[in-house]
C-alpha cells in the first residue's frame, strides 16, 4: 500500500514527540488504543490560564498512519481553545493526510485521542 | 454460521483441540471436491463452498481469540471489525511501558535477557487473561459478555506485542 507524500513526511519527520510531566496541572493527557491492530496512542497538551492549547507532545506506537495522523493533531491544536480542539474531527486528519480507507481507524484514534486529553484536562480542572 | 455445529461440538471456550482436529480432517476428506467430481456442476459448487467453510471454521475455532470472538458473536455481541478506541488509561499505560522496554532491547548490554524477561511477563499477562476470558465466557450472561470482550480487546494488544518481540528477535538474529 503507498503512503501519501504527507505521511511519509510526519512519519520521517514527526512533530512534537515526547512527553510532557502529567503531574503537572496544566497538563492533560489523552491515552487511546486500538485492539486490531494493537496501536497505542498517547497525546499530551499543555494548557494556559486562558485556556489554550499552548504546546502538544505525542508518543505513537503504530502504522506510518496512526504515528502520521497524531503528529498532525499535535500542530492543529496548538494555539487553539480547547473548545476549538474538541471540533477536530478524524475525517479532517484523513483528507488531509489522504488516507486510503482501510487506516481511516487510525484517523479516529487520533481524535479520539485529543477528545480523551481534553477530557482529562476539564476532569482535573473540576469541570 | 455457527461453526461449532459444523463441528458438532459444544459451543464452549473450553474446547478439545484434538477432537477439533480430528474432526475436521474427517469433514474435509467427506467434501473434498475431488469426492464429488463425478457430480452435478451444482454439487462440485456445494463441495467446494463446504470446504471452504469448514477451513474457516477450523481455522477460527483452533484460535483462542478468534473462538472467543465467534462464541460472543453467537451470542449477539459482534466485536471482530470495530473500529471504536480502547480507552482504559492504566492499561494502555502499562502498553506503552511494554512497548517502550521493547523499543530499548536493542540498545541493552544483554539483548537475549532482556528478550527472555519480556517474553516471560507477556506469558504471563496472557495466560492470566486467557483464564479470566475462559471464566467470563463460562457464565454466559451479557454483562459477563461484555467483559469478555475487553479482555479479548486486551489480549489482542498482547498479541500484538508478541508478534512485535518475534521480529526484534529476528532482527537481532540477523
Amino acid at each position: 500500500m503507498a503512503y501519501s507524500n504527507k505521511v511519509i513526511d510526519h512519519y520521517e519527520n514527526p512533530r512534537n514527540v515526547g512527553s510532557f510531566d502529567k503531574d503537572d496541572d496544566t497538563v492533560a493527557t489523552g491515552m487511546v488504543g486500538a485492539p486490531a491492530c494493537g496501536d497505542v496512542m498517547k497525546l499530551q497538551i499543555k494548557v494556559n490560564a486562558a485556556g489554550i492549547i499552548e504546546d502538544a507532545k505525542f508518543k505513537t506506537y503504530g502504522c506510518g498512519s496512526a504515528i502520521a495522523s497524531s503528529s498532525l493533531v499535535t500542530e492543529w491544536v496548538k494555539g487553539k481553545s480547547l473548545d476549538e480542539a474538541q471540533q477536530i474531527k478524524n475525517t479532517d486528519i484523513a483528507q488531509e493526510l489522504a488516507l486510503p480507507p482501510v487506516k481511516i481507524h487510525c484517523s479516529i484514534l487520533a481524535e479520539d485521542a485529543i477528545k480523551a486529553a481534553i477530557a482529562d484536562y476539564k476532569q482535573k480542572h473540576g469541570g | 454460521m455457527n461453526y461449532f455445529q459444523l463441528f458438532n461440538l459444544p459451543a464452549k471456550f473450553d474446547l478439545d483441540l484434538t477432537e477439533l482436529g480430528s474432526r475436521y480432517l474427517k469433514l474435509q476428506k467427506q467434501f473434498h471436491p475431488d469426492q464429488h467430481s463425478s457430480g452435478s456442476e451444482r454439487d462440485k459448487l456445494l463441495a467446494v463452498q463446504q470446504t471452504a467453510n469448514i477451513n474457516d471454521a477450523y481455522h477460527s475455532l483452533k484460535q483462542p481469540l478468534m473462538r472467543a470472538e465467534h462464541l460472543l458473536a453467537l451470542r449477539g455481541l459482534k466485536i471482530s471489525h470495530e473500529q471504536r478506541s480502547f480507552t482504559d488509561p492504566v492499561f494502555l499505560m502499562q502498553q506503552m511501558e511494554l512497548r517502550e522496554q521493547l523499543a530499548e532491547i536493542e540498545q541493552s548490554g544483554d539483548p537475549d535477557a532482556v528478550i527472555d524477561t519480556i517474553e516471560r511477563q507477556l506469558q504471563q499477562q496472557k495466560k492470566h487473561l486467557l483464564q479470566q476470558l475462559a471464566t467470563a465466557l463460562d457464565s454466559e450472561t451479557a454483562e459477563q459478555d461484555q467483559l469478555a470482550a475487553d479482555l479479548i480487546r486486551k489480549l489482542k494488544f498482547f498479541f500484538k506485542l508478541q508478534q512485535e518481540l518475534e521480529l526484534i528477535e529476528q532482527q537481532l538474529q540477523d
